[in-house]
């Protein structure tokens, strides 16, 4: 720790070179051109979202020439508003019924294979393991191909449409579900269970009376996955689509970008990422709510841990 | 009996359901993609047993993919869009995650949450944001002949490659920075006050130690973007809608939205898939090198 940590005498840095060097000759001194980078990195990656997001609100029909702030685009407007346009409110009533159908099939789908392949070691386990991995790894273009196929040579029963969409949707969220959730039981253990099954709780007890408390963050968290997941997905919606009511909002917005869009699609787009955000963040502060004791005990621990690496 | 069945009963519907559902579809692309096509309707004709399974479609894709095929200029464009934007992605998003891990202090917090923040905004609504910007009187042209660097307006989004290489690293960093901060946050400091205490230069230390114990984060990042970007058919569309600027996903989705033949664009399909997973096992045996490798460095 002594020769690094102590402040080097740094007495002039005229050049951009030398204050460069002298970063990487201290690595726990003041990094400005990394300070510099991580800034405009996230300047980047946020301001322009944020002008797409003010010229929903924008009175004239133009998004790149600001007039004065209105609420025309979201329902003002009689005819090209968000409330008031047929295509638009469809779109948003279709992402939000596969989002709400893909959280309740592919969460407790999920849920159960995660326990599962964490507790069966048996024949075929690793099997399962591996056909689980693959959709997370797999482009969705490959999907999206496979899924039109099967529904049109195979499946022939099940059409394009919102069943196909919300089948589509539930085949790829299910792996995040599983990663989540097993990330979860791995960091419990089995000392819960273990002291269940001792005082004579049976398998099936152990796992609804003390396991499934225990998973409640890492559900809710993957819940709120499942939906921003789906909300954003392009790729497989499209894919499944037949076209009118069934085009989601991530649709709408790619087919405007090609034509001529005006500022409703901004609005709409707004309205995703408004409410995306808000279950995200409901998620997370559900996972905080519910782990905080952990987090004070695990920050004990790290205390006492620094504490015995200092002596 | 019932202690035995429990977890895979647990297991069974969910592998039942990608069983069906994603398994069995790539199986209908491989009879689809080495079937026939019905010489008058040009409907695809599966053929699902394998030992009748037809290749000339495969052979035919192969030979549009070849010097001098149709697609070869595609195929050698999506590789080199996706190599750019991988090396930027690299070059933007090393630096930050090494901040953001090593440096950022008491904003490390902040910094992740808004690193974390494009994750949760849908790619389209970002890929909007852009097209609204890149505009003929967009900010952005507005912004380059108000400072002289344009005396003119330029047209961003027709057809430029620069511009689907700009969206595309703007599209995909994120997922690439996630990983390696990941791996830099997880990098012990003793290792580095090790290698200065025994006389390494600072730069020697980043070379030898901080970039092989970050190798997995680089590499498990890499491979998280390249895979969906060579599947990508909707950033060039969105940004361009040239056929100057079309990638291998643009040549899928023409077959099936609007081109007549499903046949060619399954066998395409599977030609890009055995690609990529050729890639993800170099990505697999490389990972397994690195970790050796850290051991290696852990070990000293």
């Amino acid at each position: 720790m002594t020769a690094v940590a102590e402040p080097r005498a740094r007495p002039r840095r005229p050049s951009a070179l030398a204050r460069v060097r002298g970063w990487l000759r201290n690595p726990w001194g003041k990094p400005r051109f990394l300070v510099f980078v991580t800034w405009a990195y996230i300047l980047w990656s946020i301001v322009p979202v944020l002008i797409a997001v003010q010229f929903s609100f924008n009175a004239t029909r133009s998004r790149t020439v600001w007039d004065s702030f209105s609420t025309r685009w979201y329902w003002g407007d009689p005819v090209d508003s968000v409330w008031h346009d047929p295509t638009l409110r469809h779109a948003l009533i279709q992402s939000f019924k596969l989002a709400g159908a893909d959280v309740l099939i592919a969460v407790p789908l999920g849920v159960l294979l995660a326990l599962g392949l964490a507790r069966w070691h048996g024949r075929g386990s690793g099997t399962s393991n591996f056909i689980m991995l693959f959709p997370l790894v797999t482009p969705e273009i490959v999907m999206g191909v496979s899924l039109l196929l099967v529904f049109s040579e195979l499946f022939t029963f099940i059409h394009t449409g919102t069943l196909a969409q919300i089948l589509g949707h539930v085949t790829f969220s299910i792996s995040f579900v599983v990663v989540i959730v097993r990330g979860r039981l791995f960091s419990i253990g089995r000392q819960y269970e273990e002291a269940a099954a001792d005082l004579g709780a049976s398998p099936f007890v152990a796992l609804t009376r003390v396991l499934l408390p225990l998973l409640t963050p890492a559900i809710v968290a993957s819940a709120a996955i499942v939906f921003a997941i789906s909300a954003d997905d392009f790729v497989i919606s499209q894919w499944l689509s037949k076209g009118g009511e069934t085009d989601t909002v991530p649709i709408q917005i790619y087919a405007a970008t090609r034509a001529a869009p005006l500022p409703s699609v901004n609005a709409i787009a707004t309205i995703m990422m408004v409410s995306t955000l808000f279950i995200v963040t409901l998620g997370f502060l559900t996972w905080r709510f519910f782990t905080r004791g952990e987090r004070l005990a695990g920050k004990a621990a790290e205390d006492i841990g620094g504490a015995f690496n200092l002596t | 009996m019932y202690r035995r069945w429990l977890w895979p009963g647990f297991a069974s519907p969910g592998i039942v359901w990608l069983v069906l559902l994603f398994v069995v579809p790539f199986y209908a692309v491989l009879g689809v993609a080495l079937g026939t096509v019905d010489p008058i309707l040009f409907q695809p004709v599966p053929i699902w047993n394998p030992l009748e399974w037809n290749v000339g479609w495969l052979a035919e894709v192969f030979h549009r993919l070849a010097p001098g095929g149709i697609w070869f200029d595609v195929w050698i464009r999506t590789v080199v869009y996706v190599a750019a934007s991988l090396a930027l992605c690299l070059l933007i998003g090393y630096p930050v995650a090494y901040y953001t891990a090593r440096h950022a202090g008491r904003w490390k917090g902040l910094i992740l949450i808004l690193i974390i923040l494009p994750l949760w905004i849908s790619y389209m609504m970002r890929m909007l944001a852009w097209v609204n910007l890149l505009q003929a009187d967009g900010y952005v042209n507005r912004f380059l002949m108000f400072t002289h660097v344009l005396s003119e307006p330029r047209d961003w989004l027709g057809g430029n490659s620069s511009t689907v290489i700009f969206a595309l690293v703007y599209g995909y960093i994120p997922y690439l920075i996630l990983p390696l901060f990941a791996s830099l946050d997880r990098i012990d400091r003793s290792h580095l006050e090790a290698a200065r205490d025994l006389g390494a230069s600072p730069w020697s230390a980043f070379r030898q130690v901080t970039l092989p114990l970050s190798k997995t984060g680089i590499l498990g990042g890499a491979v998280l973007i390249t895979l969906p970007m060579f599947g990508d058919y909707y950033t060039p569309n969105i940004v361009s809608s040239s056929p100057k600027t079309s990638m291998i996903g643009n040549q899928i989705d023409l077959y099936f939205h609007g081109g007549p033949q499903p046949t060619i664009g399954a066998a395409l399909t599977i030609v890009l898939a055995a690609f990529l997973t050729l890639l993800m096992l170099y990505y697999l045996r490389s990972i397994h090198r690195a970790q050796r490798d850290v051991g290696a460095v852990g070990a000293l």
